[in-house]
């Protein structure tokens, strides 16, 4: 297993190197440059190249490029141009109201999808299963910041019965968080609750047909037993990794839910500090998404090594 | 956000001709009626500046938040005045060029990385692979986000940006067809004549990727139009004052408690769009793809 | 109790819908087992062996259905009852294990676990109990270091030693038949000898009832009382098995016969094919369904099919030997 880890982690190496040198370069391909925004009115050339140098943006692009990393390796993120706030503070201050949502989304549809899912591969070919499969490339086709809007108008403007935004820790008053993350949970969550249906419904559909089902069904199971502990395990394998994906893709998702809902978390802060031309922050976020998801890829892979006992670790 | 290449087994070199797609279509439902729908939006678009009742820019203050079904405003007026539908219509005109060009972006870098890659393979396919790899390594949306805070906010570079999403697929769905025709064996042969395959291999390659590329267009079509609606409802995508179709659902956005239509009619006709072209291909791909035949 | 027979099979019909058209998988199979008997079902792949035993099981696949027809097991009618009483049935009074034990063990639960489970699905023991039975079991059926095997994977199990699971998993209950389908056919000509020398002997030691599934005529030989020989989804010949083997009735049966060199060669010497092929299941000749392949067709053979009839000490569904004529192939040469 250990070697199976190590092996894994070198094939990463070169992928996140290449991974570090884009989000690097994407501040030095941004028009506009940084010492302007720090200035803003006070553009004396004195000043810029003073800036330049605080920066080190008058040493060659590769020596840049190793100080940088250097200082991304110790934890220093730099800090935002417009708020001089450490961008890891920055970014930590928020991660929390970004995972509450997003695990709250994964949770609502993975309560969606499993039981769904299983229902149209038990009953495949019925109108159920067809509306199922036509309500889950619904699902992937409608944008999720729409759902949200609609959730807006219908439950929060019209019935009142949820509060629009406001994010209150969940440590603080977990009833009341619950209430405040539902509606952009259920939006954050629709589109997933789509592909992870479709996913269920394949695999569990696939399983269904080996012959070790039918050694459970001779064996005197009842068909409920046969679903849920013969079937699922197996056809649950798969669904782990788009869940761990999922679970990687959280910042990414965010982005645009906490937008409409003026959530607080790293999602917002991304697209706020796009308008802001505030790069290192931008910088640090997608450094941030890429990385969560690169590893969310290899704790799926080792997950499934570890759900599955057929494959060797070798 | 990312989409699976559909790979379509392909044995043996095939041809698809537009009477075999009219085939296809007259034996699956499915893939004609989302056919049918595309063909619809498309039409719309060509014939918006034809079919459109007014002005979609043309502010009349007087008229401002007409409710939908008013007399001469069917889908309503905006917070300026202008005519709801006008502005759909006209909408069109922004999702599918931006689709079609991000799509052709994809489908061009992707399919030169892959046709490189397959076919030279060793240290080229292996260089190329890792980039490919590393733009997977960033979520879609992210990848997005990033190229157009590089390149700053506006619609062509938002059509860069999910073209540059679109890439990593393009590119392993070709460079895998690639591989498949170097296998077989008509131009394993030719190589031992002293041939060069490459002719022979770019020859067969079109025909052999026709039906996983219809499917991938299609998908990838409908990703484009959900991630330019997104990056211009975040403001990153078309500018003001165009007709766009994220663009208006972030302004109808502000009028919820009293106009929501502002916002839920745009939301429509994106949703109606992308879903036209994901059923499209979800039908070719059960359509064309031998495995999943019952 | 006491019941005519343990199982009694009555004219069963089953269907399976298939691309192009239906399949009469089986097509009025009647027969019956005793208790502690061993019936054999020989024929082609394709003759309906295994959709008559999934009938009788109620196991069929969707696509599949039980059109008509009576399967009476110790007086009930299991083609009537409920879903649920069929389950209770299933894993306790009736065994099934299967062709290829490869695919037939569920490969996320560990070994003990599943030859456990008729236990727990059926007398209601706790995993622990369940688990040690599965050592004994195990031993039973001669997995060696069993205590430790338990808590394996299928896949760190050998073909022979998966079926031989499967076989413990079959008798964990006491069952009083057991119907193995084809339980060798996936296994090594020396583990196949092992594994029928295991059924042979649990049958002896234990009574249970077996109906045993095979395309292997050597098999039948060594272990069946009585046999069937299935074509086309129908019964074809019905006797015991010295009568069969030394003077079959139906040409099928003979032709079978035939294609041995030596009946005692070699027992696991499988079926070698007889001349012609299989008729297709869907477009089914009239008539006689074997009389494109019968050497010894008459012109009534294409037209009429004829029934499952007494001639001398079997049962044979044949014009020609029921018309009094013997099978010696001596003027066939
Ligand atoms: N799952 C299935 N779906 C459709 N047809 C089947 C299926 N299994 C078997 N058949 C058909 O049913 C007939 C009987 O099959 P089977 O009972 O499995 O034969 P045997 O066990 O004697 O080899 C065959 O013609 C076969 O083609
Ligand atoms: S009925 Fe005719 S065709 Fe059929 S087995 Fe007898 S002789 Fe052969
Ligand atoms: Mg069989």
């Amino acid at each position: 297993m250990t070697a199976y880890v190590l092996r894994r982690l070198l094939l990463m190496l070169p992928v996140a190197f290449l991974v570090t040198v884009g989000v690097f370069l994407l501040i030095h391909l941004s028009p506009g440059d940084p010492a302007l925004i720090i200035l803003g009115e006070d553009r004396s050339p004195q000043a810029i190249a003073q800036i330049h140098q605080e920066l080190g943006l008058d040493k060659p692009l590769y020596v840049q490029y190793v100080i940088w990393l250097g200082h991304i390796g110790h934890g220093d993120w730099g800090r935002s141009i417009t708020t001089h706030q450490p961008v890891a503070t920055a970014i930590t201050e928020r991660l929390p109201a970004t995972f509450e949502l997003g695990l709250t989304a994964l949770l609502w549809s993975l309560l969606v999808a499993i039981p769904l899912g299983t229902i149209a591969a038990v009953r495949r070919g019925s109108v159920a299963d067809q509306v199922a499969t036509g309500i889950t490339v619904a699902g992937v086709s409608i944008p999720n910041f729409f759902i949200g809007i609609v959730l807006i108008f219908l439950l929060s403007v019209s019935l009142r019965m949820f509060p629009f935004g406001g994010y209150v820790p969940f440590l603080q008053d977990p009833l009341e968080s619950l209430r405040h993350v539902a509606l952009p949970a259920i939006a954050l969550g629709t589109a997933g609750a789509a592909i992870n249906m479709r996913f269920t419904r394949s695999s569990m559909i696939e399983v269904l047909n080996h012959d070790y089902i039918r050694t459970a069904r001779a064996k005197g199971a009842s068909w409920r037993r046969v679903v849920f502990v013969h079937a699922l395990k197996n056809a649950l394998i798969p669904v782990v990794t788009i869940i761990g994906l999922q679970i990687g893709g959280i910042i990414e998702g965010a982005v645009v839910t906490e937008t409409v809902f003026t959530w607080p978390g790293v999602g917002r802060l991304a697209v706020e500090s796009i308008f802001n031309r505030d790069y290192t922050v931008v910088q640090g976020i997608v450094l941030l998404a890429a990385f969560s998801y690169m590893v969310a890829n290899l704790l799926v892979d080792l997950a499934y090594a570890w759900l599955d006992p057929r494959i060797s670790y070798a | 956000m990312s989409n699976a290449p559909a790979i379509v087994a392909a044995q043996e070199p095939i041809r698809r001709t537009p009477v075999a797609l009219l085939e296809l279509m007259r034996g699956h439902r499915r893939v004609m009626a989302s056919f049918v729908l595309v063909a619809l939006l498309f039409l719309v678009a060509i014939l918006s500046p034809v079919i459109s009742p007014h002005d979609p820019l043309g502010v009349s203050p007087d008229n401002s938040y007409l409710p939908p079904l008013t007399p001469g405003h069917v889908l309503g007026t905006d917070e300026l005045g202008r005519d709801l539908l006008s502005r759909i219509l006209w909408g069109s005109r922004v999702s599918l060029p931006v689709a079609f060009v991000a799509v052709a972006v994809g489908l061009f870098g992707g399919g030169l990385i892959g046709l490189v890659s397959g076919y030279a393979g060793g240290i080229a396919d292996l260089l190329l692979m890792r980039l490919v790899d590393a733009l997977l390594a960033f979520p879609g949306l992210i990848l997005a986000i990033a190229v157009v805070a590089a390149l700053g906010p506006g619609l062509r570079n938002a059509m860069i940006a999910i073209g540059i999403v679109a890439v990593p697929v393009y590119a392993r769905l070709v460079r895998a067809v690639v591989l498949q025709l170097k296998q077989m064996e008509f131009i394993v042969a030719t190589r031992s004549l002293g041939a060069t395959p490459l002719r022979l291999v770019l020859r067969h390659l079109i025909p052999n990727l026709l039906n996983p590329i219809i499917v991938q267009v299609s998908l990838s079509a409908g990703f484009a139009i959900l991630a330019e609606a997104t990056l211009s409802f975040l403001g990153l995508g078309a500018q003001l004052p165009t007709p766009d179709w994220g663009q208006m659902i972030n302004s109808g956005a502000s009028f919820l408690n009293n106009d929501p239509w502002l916002a839920i009619v745009p939301g429509a006709a994106i949703s109606i769009t992308v879903y036209s072209f994901n059923l499209l291909g979800d039908s070719l791909r059960d359509a064309l793809d031998p495995r999943l035949r019952s | 109790m006491a019941f005519a027979h343990l199982l009694e099979v009555d004219d069963i019909h089953s269907h399976l819908t298939v691309k192009d058209g239906t399949v009469s998988a089986v097509n009025g199979v009647s027969f019956t087992v005793d208790a502690g008997e061993t019936l054999g079902i020989v024929g082609e792949s394709g003759s309906g062996k295994s959709m008559t035993a999934l009938s009788i099981m109620r196991l069929l696949p969707r696509s599949g259905s039980i059109v008509r027809g009576k399967v009476t097991f110790k007086g009930r009618v299991l083609t009537e009852l409920s879903e649920e009483e069929m389950e209770s049935i299933r894993g306790t009074e009736i065994a099934m294990i299967f062709q290829d034990p490869m695919t037939s063990l569920n490969p996320v639960y560990r070994t003990g676990w599943q030859v456990g489970e008729p236990l727990r699905i059926h007398r209601h023991v706790d995993t622990r109990t369940s688990i040690k039975a599965a050592v004994d079991l195990f031993k039973k059926v001669g997995i060696p270091d069993a205590s430790k095997r338990v808590g394996e994977f299928p896949h760190m199990f050998s073909g022979g030693m998966r079926q031989r699971a499967m076989i413990a998993m079959g008798l964990s209950t006491s069952p009083s038949l057991l119907i193995a389908d084809e339980p060798t056919t996936a296994l090594d000509v020396t583990i196949q000898a092992q594994i029928l020398e295991l059924l042979r002997t649990l049958n002896r030691d234990y009574g249970t009832a077996t109906i045993l599934i095979t395309h292997n005529l050597g098999v039948v030989a060594g272990m069946c009382d009585r046999v069937i020989v299935m074509y086309a989804g129908r019964v074809v010949e019905q006797g015991r098995t010295e009568d069969v083997f030394a003077r079959p009735e139906h040409p099928y049966t003979w032709s079978l016969l035939r294609s041995i060199p030596r009946l005692d060669a070699d027992e696991h010497e499988p079926l070698k094919p007889i001349d012609g092929s299989p008729p297709d299941m869907i477009r089914l000749p009239t008539g006689c369904k074997f009389t494109p392949r019968c050497p010894f067709a008459i012109a009534r053979c294409a037209k009429e099919e004829p029934e499952l009839l007494a001639v001398r000490d079997q049962l044979s569904r044949c014009w020609v030997t029921q018309g009094g004529v013997t099978l010696d192939g001596a003027d066939l040469g």
